[in-house]
C-alpha cells in the first residue's frame, strides 16, 4: 500500500515538473515582450512618436541637443538585409536544387557536415574577417579607402543566412513526391525542364519559408554588421557607403547608457521593433510551413 | 539544332548550380585557411595558458578560455534541466489543443529572437530588476535562455524517434509513466538529447551579443570563480581585440589566434555532435 502510494506521488511530480517546464518557454516570450515594453514605452515622455519614427537623425549625446529619429537605422537594417537576400537566394535556392536533384550522394556526404559548420561559425569570428580580409579586398578591388560598408556587411550575413535556406529549401524539394517527377518525365519533360516547371513549384512554400526565416536571421545579427558596416548612421542609397543597424546601435550605445534615461528607453523600444518584426516573419515562414505540409498529403 | 541549344541551356544551367555549391565550400576553406594561416606566429601552448600582460598587447588568453566555460557551465546548468523536461511534457504528456499549439509557437519565436534582443531582456530582468548586477550569472542566464529552444527542439525529435513498443511493453506491465520515462524512453534517447545539448553549448559559447551588457569585461586582472564578478569571454575578447584595443593593429596577431581557437572550439563541438548523431542514426531501424 505504502509502495503503490510512493509510486503514484513520484508519477504526479514528474508530471507537474514536465508541465511547468513546458509551460516556461511561454513565460520567457511573453516576459520578453512585457520587459521590452515597459522598459520602452516612457520613451514617448520625452519624444513624440512622430520624431521618433519619422525623423532620420539619431544623435543622443549631441552637443546641440538629443535626437532619436529612427528613420537612418531602420533603413541600415533594411537596406544591408536587401543586399543579403540578393545575394543569398539565388545562391541558397540554387546550392538547394543542386544537392536535392543533382549531386551524387558522396557530395551530399560532404556537403551537410560543411554547411552545419558554416552555420557553427561565430557571428564575431565572421565579422572579424570582414574586417581583416573582406574589407580590405572590397576596398582594393572597387577603389575604396575603407571596406566597411553595406556590401561588406552583406557578404558576411549572406554566409550566416545560406546554411538556413540551403538546407530548408533542400528539405522541401526532397519532399515533393516522386510521382510529380514520374509523371513530368513520362511526358517527355527533360529533367531540367521538371525541376524548374514541376519541382520548384511544388517546393515553393518550403523555399519561401525558408527565405523568410534567413531574412529575420539577417535583420536580427549584430556582431557581423556591427564590426563590417562602418556604423555611421545615414539614409545612404550606394552599397559602397557605411551604414549603422538597429542592432549595431543597441550594441555600440547600450553599454554607456544610464538605467531610465531618454536613451536607455530609446534603445529598449529599437529592441521591441527588432522583437516584433522577427515574431511577425517567423509566424509568416511558419504560415508557408504549414502549407507546405497540406500540400504533401493531398 | 534546337535540340543543342537546350543540351546548351542544360548545361550551363547545371554548371551555374555547380557553381554555387564550389562557391560556398570555398567561403568555407578561405576563412579558415586565412585566419590560421595568420594565427601561426602567436598561436602556442603557451598562448592558452599564459595571463594577458602588457594592457593585453601580450601573453595568452588563459583567462579568457576559463571565462567562457565558466558561463557557458552555468547556462548549460540553467537550460539543460528545463529544456530537456520541457520536451518531455510536449511529446509524452501534452494533448493536441489550442494551450500546446501556443506552447509550440512560443518555442519557435524564442528561436527566432534575435541575440541583442536577449542581451536587453537580461539586462532588464536579471541586471537591473532582481538586481544582480553585471555578472557571470546574469550572463549565463541569458545565455541558457537562448540556448533554450535548441535543446528543446532537440530533446523532443530524440524522444519522437523511440519507437512506441518500448513504452507500451513497459505500460502493459504495470509501471506507471513516469517510470516507463526513466528506464525505457529517456535513456534510449539519451544520443540524440546530448547532440543537441553540444550543438547549443557550441553555439552558446560563441555568441556575443547576450553577454555584453550583462557581465562581459573588457579587461580583468585576476581569475575569479564567483558567480557574481564579472568575466572576459572568447567572443567578446575578439570583438574588442579587432575594433576596441588602443593598438588594434599591434594585437592582430592576438585577435588572429583567438578566432582561430573560436574556430577550433566549434569544430571539435561540431564533430563530436555528428559522430554522435552518425553513430546511432539507424538505432531503430
Amino acid at each position: 500500500m505504502v509502495m503503490i502510494s510512493r509510486r503514484n506521488l513520484s508519477d504526479s511530480i514528474s508530471k507537474i515538473i514536465f508541465f511547468m517546464s513546458g509551460v516556461f518557454s511561454l513565460i520567457v516570450v511573453l516576459c520578453i515582450f512585457i520587459f521590452l515594453v515597459k522598459e520602452s514605452f516612457p520613451v514617448y515622455q520625452d519624444i513624440s512618436i512622430y520624431d521618433f519614427i519619422l525623423s532620420a537623425k539619431w544623435n543622443p549625446d549631441g552637443w546641440s541637443g538629443e535626437y532619436y529619429g529612427i528613420l537612418s537605422l531602420v533603413w541600415g537594417t533594411l537596406f544591408v538585409t536587401i543586399i543579403t537576400l540578393i545575394i543569398s537566394i539565388p545562391l541558397g535556392v540554387l546550392t538547394a536544387v543542386f544537392l536535392a536533384e543533382i549531386a551524387p550522394e558522396k557530395v551530399q556526404m560532404i556537403f551537410k557536415p560543411a554547411i552545419e559548420l558554416l552555420a557553427g561559425i561565430p557571428s564575431v569570428v565572421l565579422g572579424f574577417f570582414g574586417i581583416v580580409l573582406l574589407g580590405p579586398f572590397i576596398a582594393k578591388i572597387f577603389g575604396l579607402s575603407n571596406g566597411l560598408n553595406v556590401l561588406n556587411g552583406s557578404i558576411l550575413l549572406s554566409i550566416m543566412v545560406l546554411p538556413t535556406i540551403i538546407s530548408m529549401s533542400e528539405d522541401a524539394i526532397i519532399a515533393v513526391p516522386k510521382s510529380y517527377r514520374d509523371a513530368s518525365l513520362a511526358m517527355g519533360a527533360t529533367k531540367l525542364e521538371t525541376i524548374i516547371k514541376v519541382v520548384l513549384p511544388a517546393a515553393s512554400s518550403g523555399i519561401i519559408a525558408s527565405i523568410m526565416l534567413g531574412m529575420g536571421r539577417a535583420i536580427g545579427e549584430t556582431m557581423a554588421v556591427l564590426m563590417a558596416c562602418g556604423n555611421a548612421p545615414a539614409l545612404t542609397k550606394s552599397i559602397f557607403d557605411s551604414v549603422r543597424t538597429l542592432t549595431a546601435t543597441i550594441a555600440i550605445e547600450m553599454g554607456e547608457v544610464a538605467f531610465d534615461t531618454t536613451h536607455y528607453y530609446a534603445l529598449f523600444h529599437l529592441g521591441l521593433f527588432l522583437f516584433i518584426i522577427s515574431f511577425f516573419i517567423n509566424n509568416v515562414a511558419q504560415y508557408f510551413i504549414n502549407k507546405g505540409i497540406r500540400h504533401e498529403h493531398v | 539544332m534546337s535540340t543543342f541549344r537546350h543540351k546548351l541551356i542544360e548545361n550551363s544551367i547545371y554548371g551555374l548550380l555547380y557553381f554555387c555549391f564550389a562557391l560556398i565550400i570555398l567561403f568555407l576553406v578561405i576563412i579558415s585557411f586565412y585566419i590560421f594561416k595568420n594565427s601561426a606566429g602567436t598561436l602556442s601552448l603557451s598562448f592558452i595558458f599564459e595571463y594577458p600582460r602588457n594592457g593585453m598587447t601580450e601573453g595568452g588568453i588563459f583567462p579568457i578560455i576559463i571565462g567562457t566555460c565558466f558561463v557557458t557551465i552555468i547556462s548549460a546548468i540553467f537550460a539543460i534541466p528545463i529544456g530537456i523536461s520541457g520536451a518531455i511534457y510536449l511529446n509524452e504528456y501534452a494533448k493536441k489543443s489550442f494551450f500546446t499549439n501556443i506552447i509550440r509557437l512560443s518555442i519557435r519565436n524564442l528561436a527566432a529572437v534575435p541575440s541583442i534582443v536577449y542581451g536587453l531582456f537580461g539586462l532588464a530582468i536579471f541586471v537591473k530588476t532582481l538586481n544582480l548586477g553585471t555578472c557571470v550569472l546574469s550572463a549565463g542566464l541569458t545565455l541558457g535562455l537562448l540556448t533554450l529552444p535548441t535543446i528543446i527542439t532537440a530533446s523532443e525529435e530524440a524522444l519522437k524517434n523511440v519507437p512506441a513498443a518500448y513504452r507500451e511493453g513497459a505500460l502493459a506491465l504495470g509501471l506507471t509513466k513516469w517510470q516507463v520515462l526513466r528506464t525505457n524512453v529517456i535513456p534510449v534517447a539519451v544520443p540524440g538529447i546530448i547532440t543537441g545539448i553540444i550543438l547549443s553549448i557550441s553555439r552558446a559559447l560563441g555568441e556575443t551579443a547576450p553577454i555584453l551588457f550583462t557581465g562581459a569585461a573588457f579587461y580583468i586582472p585576476h581569475l575569479s570563480l564567483n558567480v557574481l564578478d564579472q568575466f572576459m569571454a572568447l567572443p567578446y575578447h575578439l570583438y574588442i581585440m579587432s575594433t576596441q584595443h588602443h593598438d588594434i593593429s599591434g594585437v592582430r596577431g592576438i585577435a588572429y589566434s583567438t578566432a582561430a581557437i573560436l574556430i577550433l572550439i566549434t569544430l571539435i563541438l561540431n564533430i563530436i555532435a555528428s559522430t554522435i548523431r552518425y553513430r546511432y542514426r539507424n538505432a531503430f531501424k
